[in-house]
This record gives C-alpha cells, structure tokens and sequence, in this order.
C-alpha cells in the first residue's frame, strides 16, 4: 500500500492507496496543530509514523503511530526539551539516520536533537547549540530553525544542517563539532555578499547514493555541491527563476533533481500564476517545466518539505500547496493527479510505501 | 489545605478524563506549587500548561477564583485554601 502523509497548518492528514491512482483520506489528525514535521520509518516491523506538532496554545511535541494512524503515543515527558535555558518552539524536520532507530529533530530555536529509541525521546546536540556562531543566526519570517537534517549514509558520524538563517553546516564526528559550509552561496540581503555563514537556505536534498553530491534551494540562488558542500555552484540558469523554496533527488537517481519555481522574494507565486515542477536529468545543468495536468491561476505557493518523492519505480513525485491542494505524479513528473483539495496550507507531504 | 483545579475539555484526555482535580497542598502554596504537583501527577497535562523552563505558555490563560494570574502575581500567586484554579485556552489561532 502506498502512504501519503499530508502535514498542514491545522493538522495531519493521511493518504493511502493501492495504486498511487485512487486515494483514500483520513484526518485530521492532530487537529489545530500545525504539522511541520513528518516521517516514516519503515525500518520496522511495524512502520512508525513520527509527526511534529505544534499547538499554539499547548506547545509543540512529537507523536508516533505504529499502526498507520489508527492510534497514536505520546510519552508523559516532553521527548524533545531544551535542556539549557531556551523553548522549543516548533520541530521542523525529523530525518531517519543511518542506524536502527536513531532520528534527528531540526527545531525553532535552531537546534539538532538525536533520538537512539525510534523517537520517542530525544537529546540536544550540544556541539551545534555551542557552536560560536549562535549568537549570530537570525530569524527568517518562518523564525529561525534548523529545518533540513541529512544524516550521511555511510558514515553515522557525518551530518549536515540547514538552517535559516545561518546556512548549511557540517559535522564529521557524530555533532561534536561543526563547520560552516556556504562557500558560494549568496546572501544579498548583506553587506558582504558570500559571508562565512548567514545564508538563508531554504532546503538542502541528497541522494544516497551519491552522498557528496548536494542541491540546495536559497532564498535566491539555486546551487549544488559535488564535494559534500565544501563549495557550490549554480545551477539556476536553466530555471525560470531562482527563488522557491522545495528541492526533492529523485529516489534512484542522483542525477534527477526536482525544484518548485517562485517568481522572487518579493512576488511569491509561480511565474504567471501557472504550477509548474520543473525537473532536472543532469543533475541541474539543464530544466525542464513539467505542467502535465497542472492548473493555470495557482497564486498560491510550495513550501520547503511540501514536495517529496516515494521509493517506487517508476518513482512517485508528490506536492501540497498553502491553498490545500495536494497533486502526484506516478511517472516521475510527466503526468499529475490531484490528491486532495480544500485542505488548510500544506506544510509538508511524505510518501512510502508500507 | 484543599484547592480545586478545572480544566478546559482539551486538556482533559492528559489528566484521565477529569475535568476537575483535587489537589492538597501547603498552607503557602502558590499556583507554582499547585503546577509543580500537577506534573507529578500528570507530567502531560503540565507541559501543555508549562514550557521546559516552567514558563506558563504564552497563550494559556490561568485563573484563581475568576482573576487572571497574570494580573496577580503569575505563578508566584498565593493560594487560598478551598481556592478554584481554572485553566482557559485564551482566544488565538486562525
């Protein structure tokens, strides 16, 4: 069965379906919380749903399901809590690492939490929370969050961070240590335009076969890495703009990259109001626009986890708008669907097949 | 001495379905006092109302026999024996 979890601004809402074709919703689940974060850990025997809410009267915390939503688990503590003197705001991605039941928790205020028992409770990363250039990350209009969490597949002591604002960091010995790694990237919102740190990076996607190899969407500028984030390059010219906020590989193919236009910072829809995914098949060289199926009028926008991919072949491609439409394509993107409409703004969709 | 907690309908899953909970404190209790025993009974229900630095959240609203304890003295607030505390969700969201 295939499983699209749809996390929006009020609450989760789960997809199932035989054939990718014909979907079935259930939801909401978790109603009134905003649903940033979602992951499916199909390690287990059981899959586990792993969800990030956050109540704005009661606070933010992580829930799991291991029988597909049916029923949900909350511990009694708060599995994720600062122990130092900050508030956890809000989880913003929860990424599965290389290990049995080891998961990673970005979070607002910027911060990384690692989980050794599948999720249930998780400890601060103290190497990031120390890093010298904390006092200097800023806020973006989301707030300031680690948002993008790649644990490397072949190495659990290798990770890398994104975080708005701050930019893209990197660690080789398991969080203890932290370097920035945005040589290249843009940020014209300062005086000093290529700065050690202080990019606002929207999203970050690898694939894990090629693990050095790395998009990366800005806010402004479209880059990817061939060394691990050591430096970037651009590969925006063949776009038709370089904002956006969505950056997805393709599950089989590191060489297929998947971006969702925004005209600019300042005009934040599709160009012309027409959705539009575009793809890459050499690895951001050159892109194609991809409308099959896709509505004119969509002034609307694609936030950075609201598209996604499943692991199927040929491989699934899904997005959610913030107008609550939510669309799949069954053949890599040539051809969409909708899923669901009428929802509240998607947040961020993850597919698997369970 | 005695007080009285009740809580709204929301939060009533996180202290075994009940909405009102006796609790029995020290005669120079606060409402810090009655928070902290509530997340020794019911360590759920007290995050929801508190952060992890023991902050009442911003938009959770507390109320000692009908005053706000925001305008009283916050969690520092001295409770009166056979004193009703009430838990509101204040008016927010969209």
């Amino acid at each position: 069965m295939h499983l699209l979890a749809i996390g929006t601004r009020k609450g989760l809402w789960l997809a199932t379906s035989p054939d990718r074709r014909v979907w079935e919703l259930s939801g909401p689940h978790h109603p009134m919380t905003e649903v940033c974060a979602v992951a499916v850990d199909t390690r287990r025997g059981a899959p586990r749903l792993l969800v990030g809410t956050t109540s704005s009267h009661f606070g933010p915390t992580v829930v799991t399901s291991d029988d597909l939503g049916a029923s949900w688990q909350e511990p009694d503590h708060a599995p994720i809590a600062f122990p130092v003197d900050a508030s956890l705001e809000r989880v913003w991605q929860l990424a599965l690492g290389p290990e049995p039941d080891v998961v990673y928790a970005g979070v607002q205020p910027s911060a990384l939490f690692r989980s050794g028992d599948g999720g249930r409770s998780f400890a601060l990363v103290e190497g990031l929370w120390e890093h010298p250039h904390r006092p200097e990350w800023g806020a973006g209009f989301g707030g300031q969050a680690v948002h993008t969490v790649l644990p490397d597949p072949r190495d659990a002591r290798r990770l890398t961070v994104a975080m708005s604002t701050g930019g893209v960091y990197r660690s080789a010995d398991g969080g203890g240590s932290w370097k920035a790694r945005n040589a290249g990237i843009r940020a014209y919102f300062l005086p000093d335009e290529y700065p050690e740190f202080g990019q606002c990076v929207h999203k970050v996607a690898r694939h894990p076969a090629a693990p050095d190899r790395l998009y990366l969407q800005n806010h402004h500028g479209v880059y990817r890495s061939s060394d691990g984030g050591d430096t970037w390059q651009s590969i925006a010219a063949g776009l038709p703009t370089d904002f956006g906020f969505a950056m997805v590989v393709h599950p089989h193919d590191p060489d297929v990259v998947y971006n969702f236009p925004l005209t600019a910072d300042g005009d934040r829809f599709p160009p012309a109001g027409r959705c539009a995914v575009y793809r890459s098949t050499d690895a951001g060289d050159t892109w194609t626009a991809l409308r099959a199926g896709l509505p004119d009028g969509f002034w609307t926008a694609v936030l950075r986890d609201a598209l996604c991919t499943d692991t199927a072949t040929p491989a699934g491609i899904y997005f959610g708008s913030r107008s609550g439409e939510v669309y799949a394509s069954t053949d890599e993107g040539d051809h969409w669907h909708r899923v669901a409409e009428h929802l509240p703004d998607v947040l961020c969709v993850r597919a698997a097949e369970v | 001495m005695e007080i009285t907690v009740r809580l709204p309908a929301v939060l009533r899953p996180a202290a075994a379905d009940q909405a009102t909970l006796t609790l029995t404190l020290p005669e120079d209790a606060t409402l810090g006092t009655a928070l902290d025993l509530l997340a020794t009974r019911y360590p759920l229900l007290a995050r929801r109302l508190r952060d992890e630095r023991s902050r009442v959240r911003r938009y959770v609203n507390i109320y000692l026999d009908g005053e706000d304890t925001r305008r009283l003295a916050g969690v520092e607030t001295p409770l009166p024996a056979g004193a009703t505390v009430e838990v509101i969700p204040s008016v927010a969201g969209g």
